[in-house]
């Protein structure tokens, strides 16, 4: 990941009085990077186009789509969330995981089975999902800690492949009893509750949408403050960030944990979404896929992980209304990893724009040519 | 006042500090010596990079050794690396203000701090700007303000000059002569510029081959003949070169 040196990091609606925040209070700073007084013109423009591709996806979007797509659009949300965490640990903190997918897994895991064994409100289970996932997840990464690059991404596939092996000989609960919740005598199980006010597959996504919106909230907010700041140094150089009396440790645990919370909701969401889950939903490639698509997207930018789940999600099912194979996908993401990696490290999000401004300029050029050009080059 | 009592540092076969007792005063201390005399490994012992085999190192009545490397900032040791090292996604300001902010200091006092850092080195520019958006000089002032902000108290400057034009280097000099005065903190500068080391230091001390082989008044332990020697390498006992 040569790419960490790119100066590229444009979150969105980057507020110039940024100085300002650190020495406001913990909300305000939050809101202050949200709040669109700070924002110079280009940047109120970028929020005003934020908040109404927001507004369509929230209001429109799910009643245009089939269900075919709103099933699609709901797991391009979740993938989005897990996008989010991975990328983190992968463009800031500067740690390659190989076990999102797993992690995910997981979080889908124990919020099935608190859907199955609690009444709990269903923001609730979510928020559980993702305490114990991030319990787990930073467990997972305690270990891993010591390890860096090439080593930590083995250790995380090792124990994404485990977790998986684990998963398959416990399956996912179905309404049974017991610690696991399995009950294999059953034909017809019963389907995961979704929340009362989303019990449409139109409505669930909607509210996958709301949920999607407050993680990205909660990472924005970690960025613009205390442990964004601890990140960036530790990326840059870990010894002159322990100069700077960073407990690099704390930090990268608190990287993992943040990243494992985030799963875990979205496996929340995942339960609700799919409402019947089995353990061969969950293939240890798909950590690789994930992490292809993320660096695709963009790991510098949280729009990257849009960008990745809709690759992740949203092609394959297009490809199939197609009739053409989603395996070619495979093919294409390695192809897109490679180039990204190669010509455009800090993703799709941050090149595209770039590119589609330099066509915009040829396009306005072939039109200003027909004018008399006499010795113009 | 920092006291350094029988330093060693050994990696392997190799000793690159090699029983060092040595006390800097107040003040700004030069410490010189050619490539691989010792300077960057004995500041690696002093951030906690590295673990000496034997000694103590003293600062300010407080065993230095003893602390996490983490926790030396908190405590006041801030210290520039040789390879640039301010964060270039962050504003000026944000890069300033996050050593305050690990530093266990005052929430209420890191704005005034941090600008009053900012405006001590001399930067010019509006804290606002992207450290990756500056030239070279500009960055090495923020890495000076990243070194004195809040209450440091030992302030370890390594080539913080290296590089950089005359002109900025007589900017650079001026400032880390006024770190001491400034901020009470105890400065040690190690640089291969002279001229700068003795405009800055009163006091200097040479390293050679992991030894001490001089230290004095900078002017002073700048004539000495043993110095000399060992920059120009006249007469080096090759038989004692590490491998």
């Amino acid at each position: 990941m040569t790419a960490g040196q790119l100066p590229t990091d444009e979150a969105p609606a980057d507020p110039p009085a940024r100085e300002q925040i650190p020495a406001a209070g913990f909300f305000s700073g939050a809101v202050a990077a949200l709040s669109p007084r700070r924002l110079d013109r280009r940047g109120q423009a970028h929020a005003i186009v934020t908040v109404a591709l927001l507004a369509f996806c929230l209001v429109a979007l799910p009643s245009i789509l089939s269900t075919y797509y709103v099933d699609a659009m709901t797991q391009v949300v979740v993938y989005t969330i897990v996008a989010l965490g991975l990328g983190l640990l992968v463009g800031r903190v500067g740690l390659v995981s190989l076990g999102q997918a797993a992690v995910l897994a997981l979080g889908a895991w124990v919020a099935t089975r608190l859907l199955f064994a609690t009444s709990l409100p269903y923001p609730i289970v979510l928020l559980l999902a993702g305490l114990i996932t991030m319990v787990l997840g930073t467990m997972v990464g305690l270990p891993a800690l010591r390890m860096r690059g090439l080593y930590l991404a083995l250790i995380t596939l090792m124990l994404a492949g485990a977790i998986t092996v684990v998963l398959a000989t416990t399956n996912f609960p179905n309404g049974g009893s017991g610690f696991l919740g399995y009950n294999s005598n059953v034909v017809h199980t019963p389907a995961i509750r979704r929340p009362a006010i989303a019990s449409s597959d139109a409505a669930f996504l909607r509210y996958s949408i709301v949920v999607a919106i407050l993680m990205f909230l909660l990472v924005v907010w970690h960025l613009r403050s205390r442990p964004g700041r601890a990140w960036a140094a530790i990326r840059q150089s870990e010894a002159s960030a322990l100069a700077a009396g960073i407990s690099t440790t704390r930090y990268k645990l608190w990287a993992f944990a943040l990243a494992s919370f985030l799963t875990g909701v979205a496996g929340g969401l995942l339960a609700g979404a799919d409402r019947f889950l089995y353990s061969i939903d969950f293939q240890p490639q798909d950590s690789i896929t994930l992490l292809a698509v993320v660096l695709m997207g963009g790991i510098y930018n949280v729009w990257g992980a849009v960008v990745a789940g809709l690759f992740m999600q949203f092609l394959p099912p297009l490809l199939t209304s197609w009739n053409v194979s989603p395996y070619w996908l495979t093919i294409l993401f390695g192809v897109g990893a490679l180039q990204v990696l190669t010509t455009a490290p800090a993703g799709i999000v941050d090149q595209l724009p770039k590119d589609l401004a330099r066509l915009g300029r040829f396009i306005f050029r072939q039109f200003r040519r027909p004018v008399p050009s006499g010795g113009a080059p | 006042m920092i006291e350094v009592s029988n330093l060693t540092v050994r990696f392997g076969g190799v000793t690159p500090l090699d029983g060092i007792t040595l006390t800097f005063a107040e003040g700004t201390c030069g410490l010189i010596g050619p490539n691989g005399a010792g300077k960057s490994t004995f500041f690696n012992v002093l951030s906690g990079f590295i673990k000496p085999a034997t000694g103590r190192v003293t600062a300010f009545g407080e065993d230095l050794l003893s602390m996490a490397h983490f926790k030396r900032a908190r405590w006041g040791v801030r210290r520039t690396f040789q390879t640039e090292q301010a964060i270039e996604q962050l504003s000026v300001f944000d890069n300033v203000a996050m050593i305050h902010e690990h530093s266990g200091l005052a929430r209420a006092s890191r704005r005034a701090d941090t600008l009053a850092a900012i405006s001590f080195v001399g930067l010019e520019i509006t804290p606002d700007r992207k450290v990756g958006t500056l030239g070279a000089a500009e960055r090495r002032l923020v890495e000076v303000a990243r070194a004195v902000v809040g209450a440091p108290r030992l302030v370890l400057l390594d080539e913080p000059a290296a590089g950089l034009p005359d002109k900025e280097t007589v900017h650079m000099g001026e400032v880390i002569r006024r770190i001491p005065e400034q901020t009470g903190a105890q400065v040690i500068l190690v640089d291969h510029d002279m001229s700068l080391v003795s405009a800055c230091c009163g006091v200097t001390s040479v390293l050679d081959f992991g030894r001490l082989i001089a230290s004095g008044p900078t002017a002073q332990v700048l004539r000495e003949e043993n110095v000399i020697r060992a920059y120009l390498g006249t007469d080096t006992p090759y038989e004692t070169v590490p491998v």
